[in-house]
């Protein structure tokens, strides 16, 4: 910025800002938040009402213990996901007392269960893992596992207890990342060409920017040519009219999960789709979520069925993240499942980019340049 | 090696490779390398084949051949209408052909099998069906026009190896055609039985995608399966209930006798 006194060059573009935030999704929103909160302009462009946006569909479960994976990349995305859940406790605090809305941070814990003997044996295998990197578990007779949860089906045969695994309610994230930032975001403006220090709006506006945030999720594939890729999810989402109480953990078991809110509605999800921007609800989705559900915990059968749908989550190929600079423009995408979980990190490690602060142990994990653009823009 | 022929293409691998239930596309990517595989099969049913930045790309760049197949499918026509979309999408006659009679178990519903594969043979295809360990079923396949015949060593997913190695090598026995050991492989020792039983080539996919490590056990399978089938044209001894010295027993040196 010109000091006082300086003379300076009237620009022509409309708009002028410190940073251009492509992207009005849970992690552009949280980058945005918290580079002004280090004294940067900033305008955030946000498409607008995009089928498969990924932050309403998702449960905002906060479970890197949980979502450990074995190998070399499941230990990187251990690290950032450890270190983003480290985060959500003060973020969900800020966030909460900036914007008058609580994002329902949800310290219950999670527990992951086994229906058989076969899903027992490979929840022991899930254990040992967590074990082996010193992680926090604690593995539950099944009568145990039903004292906590007495909704579960007497079926139950092995359960896995994750104390530090935790829950938001994301749309509740995004309305206070919305109200904190009021103006800033401008809704129903997606951007067609982004470029260093300039952004250009489907309206045919182009926005000068000091720096370019590209946060676009599945969407950014297109604008940059790095391998990012929607991957779908479906959800089925419930609401117990008597009030909150048939299940207070985060409950995940095979492929499903159930993620409780605090007025009494779940989330039950999600299947993982390679169909690009497909975003339909298929009869088939919707059953094999409510059947393995209902096999764990019977009494859902009386809840209302308040939304069927489905999100693009934006994956990568080795399902981490992208977060660094490509061509002169920050990008902050590729967060796949994690979204919500990482969204408070990426923020960090974002502002920390912008302001001359980076995070280089972390930024390593998560470097674009990993990837061959040409091979995957092919 | 002898050559491994199905249809009258000649396939380098004997390993076919499932693309499912992978960690992440680049350790599918990994893992194909290290399988050495030239044909991996994939569920049209969960896929978009025109959806780029995908699955699909990851196969193209790997170079290797796509076997579609109808996982997923609980009906004759249900499987022929998939298999008549994967033709469209991917330009192939060749399907891999799944009719699944239990949920649980998945294990294939023989009659579905038996009349989806007749019409897709009428139709021009080129049928491999996922087929029970039962050698009459085998034969009727057979009959009807398929190309190979894939019988499952024990159920999808399950790793339990082969169940029935009476039944498998039945099959091998009457089969005109090649016999591909399909499901149920759980480690590498599997992969190396089924060849050593005379199976012409093994399909394997959640032994080597949900391994801890799926490159690993990419190149563990490979070997296996070689070693295997090398094992089967080398021909093994005969067992037998007694000891054989390996060395003969004739002209031994009579170390009783004084030197000369």
């Amino acid at each position: 910025m010109p000091a006082q006194g300086e003379l300076v060059t009237v620009s022509q573009q409309p708009t002028e800002v410190d940073v251009a935030v492509v992207g009005g999704g849970i992690v552009g929103l949280f980058c945005a938040w918290r580079a002004r909160e280090r004294g940067l302009s900033v305008a955030v462009f946000e498409a607008g009402d995009r089928d498969g946006v990924a932050w309403p569909v998702a449960a905002g479960m906060l479970a890197p213990v949980s979502e450990a994976q074995f190998g070399e990349h499941g230990a990187r995305a251990l690290r950032l996901g450890l270190a983003a859940a480290d985060r959500w406790p003060s973020a969900a605090r800020e966030l909460g007392e900036a914007s008058g809305i609580d994002p329902a941070l949800r310290e219950s814990g999670t527990l992951v269960l086994g229906r058989d003997r076969d899903e027992a044996e490979a929840l022991e295998r899930e254990a040992a893992h967590r074990e082996r990197l010193g992680l926090p578990v604690t593995r539950l007779r099944p009568s145990e596992a039903r004292r906590r949860e007495p909704a579960l089906a007497p079926t139950l045969r092995a359960a896995l207890e994750v104390p530090g695994d935790h829950s938001v309610d994301p749309r509740r994230v995004v309305a206070g990342l919305r109200a904190v930032l009021g103006d800033d975001v401008r809704p129903g403006a997606p951007a067609v060409r982004v470029a260093a220090g300039e952004v250009e709006l489907a309206s045919g506006e182009t926005v000068a920017a000091g720096r370019v945030l590209v946060a676009a999720g599945a969407w950014t594939g297109e604008l940059l040519g790095l391998p990012v890729r929607p991957l779908k999810g479906q959800v089925v989402r419930l609401r117990d009219p008597s009030g909150p109480g048939l299940v207070t953990h985060t409950l995940r078991f095979s492929h499903v999960y159930l993620v409780p809110r605090a007025d009494g509605r779940y989330v039950i999800g999600a299947t993982m789709e390679e169909r690009g921007f497909d975003t339909d609800v298929t009869a088939g989705g919707v059953y094999e979520l409510l059947r393995d559900a209902f096999e764990l915990v019977p009494g859902i059968s009386e809840l209302i069925v308040e939304e069927t749908l489905a999100g693009l989550r934006p994956a990568t190929p080795d399902t981490l993240p992208i977060v660094g600079e490509v061509d002169g423009v920050v990008v902050a995408t590729g967060h796949g499942r994690d979204g919500v979980l990482l969204a408070p990190l990426t923020g960090d490690l974002v502002a920390g980019l912008l302001t001359g602060a980076p995070d280089e142990e972390l930024l390593a994990l998560c470097d674009p340049a990993r990837f061959d653009r040409a091979g995957a823009a092919a | 090696m002898s050559d491994f022929v199905i249809a009258g293409r000649t396939l380098r691998s004997r390993l076919i490779l499932g693309t499912g239930g992978f960690p992440s596309l680049d350790l599918l990517a990994a893992a194909i390398e290290a399988s050495g595989t030239e044909l991996v099969t994939v569920a049209l049913r969960r896929i978009d084949p025109s959806a780029r930045g995908s699955l699909i790309d990851v196969l193209d760049r790997a170079g290797v051949e796509v076997l579609p197949n109808t996982a997923g499918c609980f009906t004759a026509r249900d499987a022929v209408m998939t298999a008549r979309l994967a033709r469209e999408a991917f330009e192939t006659d060749w399907v891999k052909l799944e009719v699944i009679g239990d949920e649980r178990t998945l294990l294939p519903d023989a009659p579905e099998l038996l009349a989806a594969a007749e019409e897709l043979v009428a139709d021009g295809f080129v049928v491999l069906p996922y087929t029970t360990d039962d050698p009459v079923l085998a034969r009727r396949l057979e009959d009807v026009g398929c190309a190979a015949v894939m019988p499952l060593g024990s159920p999808i997913g399950s790793g339990m190896g082969i169940s029935n190695p009476y039944n498998l090598s039945l099959i091998r026995e009457q089969a005109g055609v090649p016999v591909i050991l399909d499901a149920g492989i759980g480690t590498a020792s599997d992969a190396a039985l089924a060849m050593e039983h005379g199976c012409d080539g093994v399909l394997c996919a959640s032994a080597i995608s949900r391994a801890q490590d799926p490159v690993a056990m990419a190149r563990a399978i490979r070997l296996a399966v070689e070693a295997g089938r090398l094992a089967l044209e080398a021909g093994r001894i005969p067992r037998r209930r007694y000891a054989q010295a390996s060395s003969p027993m004739d002209g031994l040196a009579d170390l009783a006798a004084p030197a000369a």
